[in-house]
């Protein structure tokens, strides 16, 4: 319903003043709501889960990134929006004490493997190459929609990545690494392709913040355990299991995370607050000059959650008559990308 | 031990078409639809069978992932379909199958024939393959439940849990699909998707100490309700008395029925327990199926089954070696043929003139043999052979081979402890020892009917054997930065002194008048009539 059409009847002036101005008002309401509705402007959430570390000692690194799967999972993104990659298995791993269980506190309180879990990339697979390709969207055509980040220009994707590091480079499986350069030409690629809408991009490596240095695509931010020339320490050891079992930043982060909901309206300035150097002994550092929103009004939840917008529309929508031509299309993509 | 869940569902087909999705998934139905499957077997394992220890395996998989798929004759291009499907399934089971390509795929011309309703048996349209590093473990069984019509919230499934099934000495999870009759007058087909999970729980080394179950203590749950969607739902335990004692163990609540039949060629009783049957459930809401042995267990000696087999690795260094294989037949009087399916990568280049059979000390010929070269980075060994197996006997293959050198890319990128080569496949009739009669295929449980029985006389088996862990030459990594520094060492310092020696020039400085401290002196100097400083 509009004014235009509301005034374009001829009926009594005074009749109509009273509607218009009615209208107007609920129309304003509308607006109102609407613009709180599209604050952020994204319409699907997706993330990019890495862990790069091999070997058994390095357990610390799959607890970090099966902590934040866990998270992201309980704050509503499905598993077909999830690209998780572990270089290594630790839950079945001949040398744990707890077959099948990934531990991120002592005590073996919470078991963050789950039973419901689905590692997309795993073992060898997790390469520096596989990695860009996924960012990018540069995969071989026959590789499964698991494996795809199909992100269009209204997605925020969140990109989690830990290991071990260094000044500008994250090693891969022992044998290559990745430097800062790359990744920010990754994200240009993703930004020159309309790929993601708004990016977050957290690291958990010693000298982490060397890595989100050279970014120059607009609507990222960034978060980091450590600056330049500090290293990332691990939270605590477990004796029965006989490895540390989280990295300090990410042991911090989940117990944040833990506290939201779905619904939970707090912003990206609490996350920044989230391990102080008593705690963390390293700094954590952050950057958000590329990002175009205020940290204080973006919810953690724009990232870590999967809110969906419904955009209503008033008209109506002609499908396609020849049904069973539809079906022959849809089935032969389905297929190959399922 | 234990085998759980072997479920099957039935489907309507219309030209191979593949529509109707009340019970079967589908994310497997359109794959086999759109790429032209006739019937398809992915096991994935972790551990090894102990023969020894735990007898005859009910359905044996080797270590890793194993693939292998009949196409139908329609299909133009097998490879192409191969690579996608392997691409499509290390999607849906979270597995890395994306790694199976023309290096580690064979085509075998003897072993694998279809288990399903077959047509003709064009061996070009059979794909094997088979991953012995891969690692299984709950990204794969959450896939594998989710196949399942109830899932994992209703009827047997709910007793699989990964902390539980994982916690094990064996783990076992495979999908069969294949076309069957979906009568005895065989005038429609169906498909049927089987998914087999086989587990052996180790009480002692758990720390239990004694060999009584129930299950709870196995799964840490018990059975509360029956599948909506099930039309049988039953648990089987295995009461079958050994040397001829009754009375030897306790089964409790009681079972539905009992239930006797001859699986792998052995008079078995079974305990049933009918879900469905409204009896079970009256007391209690929930059913935990116990056993408890009156007496204890002098031996716990499984019977030695009559066909079973071993391989080894023998030799030393990293340049050559051999590969030995141990087939023992112990069935008293009758003999019987096997066939014998070795795929071996590339990177171990087998001499097959060294190929020897020995046979009670003399040799044995086998009456087919198919051998199918390696290329280099193009496609494994292939050795298939039908060799017979004379009674009571142990027979010995050996072949040698000399292991190549990989270039330095080749190499994975963690320090490994060695590259696998793939179990080899033992397949034969085995004569059984108890006489069967023809057996309906609808009495006889579920977990028995996978392979088809031609007679009542033997029963089809197919065995693996170990995999092996060979050790490559490998090249000190190290290396090329101690020849460059080295080398740039020797370079600076021989060809650097060298040409200053070459290109300096010498010229003669005049000595500076000095400071006031030293015309001083001299000045006294030649007052004394001393040389000057």
């Amino acid at each position: 319903m509009s004014i235009e059409r509301c005034c374009g009847n001829n009926k009594t002036m005074s009749g109509h003043f009273f509607l218009i101005a009615e209208k107007s008002k609920l129309y304003f309401t509308f607006q109102d709501q609407a613009e709180q509705f599209f604050r952020s402007g994204h319409t699907n959430n997706w993330a990019v889960l890495v862990c790069t570390s091999r070997f058994w000692f390095n357990y610390r690194h799959v607890a970090n990134t099966l902590s934040v799967y866990r998270s992201v999972k309980r704050l509503g993104i499905p598993d077909s929006h999830i690209v998780l990659m572990l270089a290594d298995d630790m839950a079945c791993n001949p040398r744990n004490p707890k077959p099948a269980t990934v531990f991120s506190h002592k005590n073996m309180e919470l078991n963050v493997y789950g039973d419901d879990v689905e590692v997309d990339y795993r073992s060898y697979e997790v390469t520096v190459e596989n990695f860009l390709r996924v960012l990018t969207g540069r995969i071989p055509p026959s590789t499964p929609r698991s494996k795809r980040l199909l992100s269009d220009d209204r997605s925020n994707i969140l990109i989690y990545m830990t290991g071990h590091g260094g000044n500008g480079f994250l090693k891969f499986q022992d044998s290559e690494e990745i430097t800062n350069v790359e990744l920010a030409d990754a994200f240009e690629q993703m930004w020159q392709k309309r790929r993601y809408n708004e990016l977050l991009f957290i690291i958990d490596t010693c000298q982490g913040a060397s890595m989100y240095e050279r970014f120059y695509s607009p609507n990222i931010m960034a978060l980091a355990s450590s600056q330049v020339g500090e290293d990332s320490l691990s939270h605590q050891p477990d004796l029965e299991i006989g490895v540390h079992l989280m990295d300090r930043y990410t042991f911090y982060v989940l117990e944040f995370l833990e506290e939201i909901h779905p619904a939970s309206q707090t912003n990206m300035n609490d996350l920044f607050q989230v391990c102080p150097k008593s705690l963390c002994v390293s700094t954590p550092g952050h950057r958000t000059d590329l990002f175009q929103r205020d940290p204080q009004n973006v919810l953690i939840t724009d990232f870590f959650g999967s809110v969906r917008k419904v955009e209503i529309t008033t008209g109506a929508l002609a499908l396609d008559r020849d049904v069973a031509a539809l079906e022959s299309n849809y089935f032969q993509f389905d297929v190959v990308n399922n | 031990m234990t085998q759980a869940g072997c479920v099957r569902w039935r489907r309507q087909r219309q030209c191979w078409q593949v529509s109707h999705y009340r019970l079967f998934p589908k994310a497997l139905g359109r794959l086999v639809a759109a790429l032209g499957v006739r019937e398809l077997h992915l096991a994935l394992t972790q551990g090894f069978w102990r023969t020894r220890y735990w007898g005859q395996p009910p359905l044996q998989a080797p270590a890793g992932a194993e693939l292998w798929v009949w196409f139908q004759p329609t299909v133009t291009d097998v490879d192409k379909a191969w690579k996608e499907l392997s691409n499509i399934l290390s999607g849906i089971f979270c597995a890395s199958l994306n790694f199976i390509d023309s290096t580690n795929t064979v085509i075998p011309t003897a072993s694998f024939k279809p288990l399903g309703l077959a047509n003709g048996t064009d061996h070009h349209l059979l794909r094997y393959a088979v991953l012995p590093r891969e690692v299984v473990c709950t990204e794969n069984l959450t896939p594998w439940k989710k196949l399942l019509p109830c899932g994992s919230k209703a009827g047997l499934a709910v007793l699989l849990k990964a902390e539980r099934l994982f916690h094990s000495s064996y783990h076992s999870q495979a999908v069969h699909i294949r076309p069957i009759c979906r009568d005895a007058s065989c005038l429609a087909v169906s498909w049927e998707l089987r998914q087999t999970l086989t587990v052996v729980f180790d009480f002692f080394s758990s720390g239990q100490g004694k060999k009584d179950w129930s299950l709870f203590k196995m799964f840490s749950r018990t059975l509360t309700d029956t599948c909506p969607l099930a039309s049988q739902s039953k648990v089987y335990v295995d009461i079958s008395p050994k040397n001829k004692e009754k009375e030897l163990l306790e089964v409790s609540p009681p079972p539905t029925s009992v239930h006797e039949a001859i699986v792998q060629g052995e008079k078995k009783t079974y305990a049933v327990y009918d879900l469905l049957s409204p009896l079970l459930f009256n007391t209690s809401r929930s059913l935990n199926v116990q056993l408890k042995w009156k007496r204890p267990q002098d031996s716990s000696e499984m019977p030695i089954p009559t066909l079973h087999a071993q391989r080894y690795v023998a030799g030393y260094g990293l340049q050559t070696g051999e590969i030995c294989t141990l087939i023992y037949n112990t069935h008293p009087y009758r003999a019987f043929p096997v066939i014998l399916l070795e795929t071996v990568p590339w990177y171990l280049r087998l001499y097959v003139h060294t190929l020897t059979i020995i046979t009670k000390g003399k040799e044995n010929k086998p009456s087919y043999i198919h051998y199918q070269p390696a290329q280099d980075r193009r496609r494994p060994h292939l050795l298939e052979m039908l060799i017979q197996l004379p009674a009571n006997s142990v027979t010995k293959i050996t072949i040698q081979f000399e292991r190549a050198l990989l270039k330095w890319t080749e190499y994975p990128p963690d320090p490994n402890h060695g590259f696998y080569v793939g179990s080899s496949v033992l397949s034969a009739l085995v004569p059984s020892v108890t006489a069967m009669k023809d057996m309906d295929v609808e009495q006889s449980p579920l977990f028995a009917s996978l392979f088809p029985s031609s007679d009542g006389s033997s029963y089809f088996v197919r065995l693996y054997t170990e995999p092996l862990l060979v050790n490559l030459p490998t090249p000190d990594f190290s290396m090329p930065y101690n020849v460059i520094c080295l080398t740039c060492t020797v370079v600076a310092v021989c060809y650097g002194s060298f040409y200053n020696l070459l290109t300096r020039t010498f010229h003669v400085e005049e000595p500076s008048r000095g400071g006031l401290a030293k015309r001083l002196a001299n000045v006294i100097r030649k007052f004394r009539g001393v040389p000057p400083l």
